[in-house]
């Protein structure tokens, strides 16, 4: 069962609602049909674990870059001060950024997330297409449950988030490695902090853009249109195990 | 796809863009779909990796060009890039009083004859040398040839009268937290700065103004802002740095476990 427009394959009929599938409304339906239903029934789109591993590694990267901020640009720094303190900050927030990410593997939604994260198919390659020649018809930047800018961004800042961790623990533990090594963990450090930070304010600013998508983090649903429109090749999984 | 030109038109007719009953999503069915997600974290890995090794030759490419750019860059954005040239601001404090010529005073004590209080009038009143010297913070920034004058340390040491016994000097700071100290040795070397001046102008606040020292052939966190205080003791004592893991005897180049290039 479907709720894409594209889904005339498929009838209402051939699936009888299922009674969990879904608070607010009966298991997926087209567009057409939950007009008489009342009010349009939301997709899940994030589990709770999932909106917590966001959130708290939002917190703490959040965190770490405006300690980084305050230790690095003058103007902050002369204003906050407290330089050992920010440092400590800086060094704990960092270090522990991946750890929501790793305890949320056992989450089996979070896995199948990744799955689908890591996975690039022909849609893929077309959205990305579509988006460096700026074609916004519709239908031309298709897409599943994340498109291919969200998956390239997640495997972005993923292994950003893991040189910066090794780099910095480099700086952190000067006896870890021979000298040289240290003085070049700080140039490596430091520049990708720079690209780490103009990405992560790419993501925050697509995300103003997007209130639905901001709501599917912070309750966890989102609106069917919304995900027809922008994800129309996500089957939920209550599609799925319909 | 470009093969399927007529896709917008007819979603149904292209299998990239068309659920498939049997397929449903894209992105789960077992077996389709590269792994570029994995391919670019092990990418920004090895990117990482050969950045740690291409970092000696691209940070000398890099200073030589933003050291020229920062000089025709009236927006002073290359002031905010790693290694853009400049100074950084360090403070260890949340905030540091001001002084000026009426409120400034600089103690001399501990092992001495004759402790004494200097105003910034009576400082400047001294004999006044000017050293010009590259600026190298232990965080690995660098501002050249950067011109420090004042009173040299010996001076003021010799003046207090050092008592046998003194083995070393310490320096306190009127934002309240800071220390650092020197050997006597190292104390009454030609370089070493009770610093009233900076690039031929009277040193600012945030640059450690009015006072502050300036141990110049050592890394930059020994040349104490918002100096206060000059106390002779018998051996070293840590400073607030020092305390945290640096270098007690911080030369350039040669502590810290970093391989600067010297200063000249």
């Amino acid at each position: 069962m479907t709720w894409t427009p594209g889904s005339a394959s498929r009838t209402d009929a051939m699936m009888p609602p299922r009674p969990d599938a879904h608070p607010g409304g009966p298991a997926p339906v087209r567009p057409a049909a939950h007009a008489r239903t009342g009010p349009r029934p939301r997709v899940a789109r994030f589990t709770p674990a999932e909106r917590w591993i966001h959130r708290t590694t939002a917190v703490l990267l959040g965190t770490c870059v405006v300690s980084a901020a305050c230790l690095y640009l003058p103007q902050l720094a002369e204003l906050v001060g407290r330089r050992a303190l920010v440092v400590t900050v800086h060094e704990w927030t960092g270090i522990l950024t991946p750890v929501p990410t790793l305890l949320g593997l056992v989450s089996r939604a979070f896995r199948a997330d990744l799955t689908r994260l890591n996975r690039f198919g022909p849609h893929d390659r077309r959205w990305l297409r579509a988006v460096l020649r700026r074609d916004t018809r519709e239908g031309a930047r298709p897409a599943g449950k994340f498109n291919a800018g969200q998956k390239l961004y997640a495997a972005y800042i993923s292994g950003a988030v893991l040189v910066m961790a090794g780099t910095g623990l480099l700086m952190w533990f000067t006896d870890l490695a021979p000298l040289v090594w240290r003085i070049s963990a700080t140039f490596v450090h430091d520049w990708l902090a720079l690209a780490v930070g103009i990405v992560l304010l790419g993501h925050i600013g697509m995300a103003l853009g997007d209130p639905e998508a901001r709501r599917g983090l912070r309750t966890g649903t989102v609106d069917r249109r919304w995900a027809a429109r922008e994800h129309p090749l996500w089957r939920t999984d209550e599609d799925r195990d319909g | 796809m470009d093969r399927n030109p007529g896709a917008a038109e007819h979603p149904a007719a292209d299998p990239d863009t068309t659920p498939d009953p049997d397929n449903p999503d894209p992105d789960t069915a077992a077996g389709r779909g590269t792994p570029v997600g994995r391919r670019v974290i092990l990418g920004m890995l090895a990117l990482g990796a050969g950045g740690m090794a291409a970092a000696p030759w691209l940070q000398r490419r890099l200073e030589k060009f933003l050291a020229v750019a920062a000089e025709n860059d009236p927006t002073g954005v290359t002031g905010l890039l790693p290694n853009g040239g400049g100074f950084r601001y360090y403070s260890v404090t949340s905030s540091v009083p001001h002084k000026n010529a009426e409120n400034y005073r600089l103690t001399v004590g501990g092992l001495v004859d004759k402790p004494a209080g200097y105003r910034l009038a009576d400082l400047r009143a001294l004999p006044q040398h000017r050293i010009i010297h590259d600026v190298q913070c232990v965080t690995g920034w660098r501002v050249p040839q950067t011109s420090f004058e004042g009173v040299r340390l010996a001076t003021l040491l010799d003046a207090a009268g050092v008592r046998p016994g003194a083995g070393a000097v310490r320096f306190t700071c009127f934002d309240g937290a800071y220390s650092e100290s020197l050997t006597l040795e190292q104390a009454r070397r030609d370089d070493v700065l009770v610093a009233l001046r900076m690039r031929d102008e009277p040193l600012g606040h945030s640059h450690g103004g009015p006072v502050r020292l300036y141990v110049a052939p050592m890394y930059f966190y020994k040349s104490a802002k918002w100096l206060s205080g000059i106390e002779v003791t018998h051996e070293v004592q840590p400073g607030y740095w020092e305390d945290r893991g640096y270098d007690v005897d911080a030369w350039v180049g040669k502590s810290n476990g970093r391989d600067d290039a010297a200063t000249t």
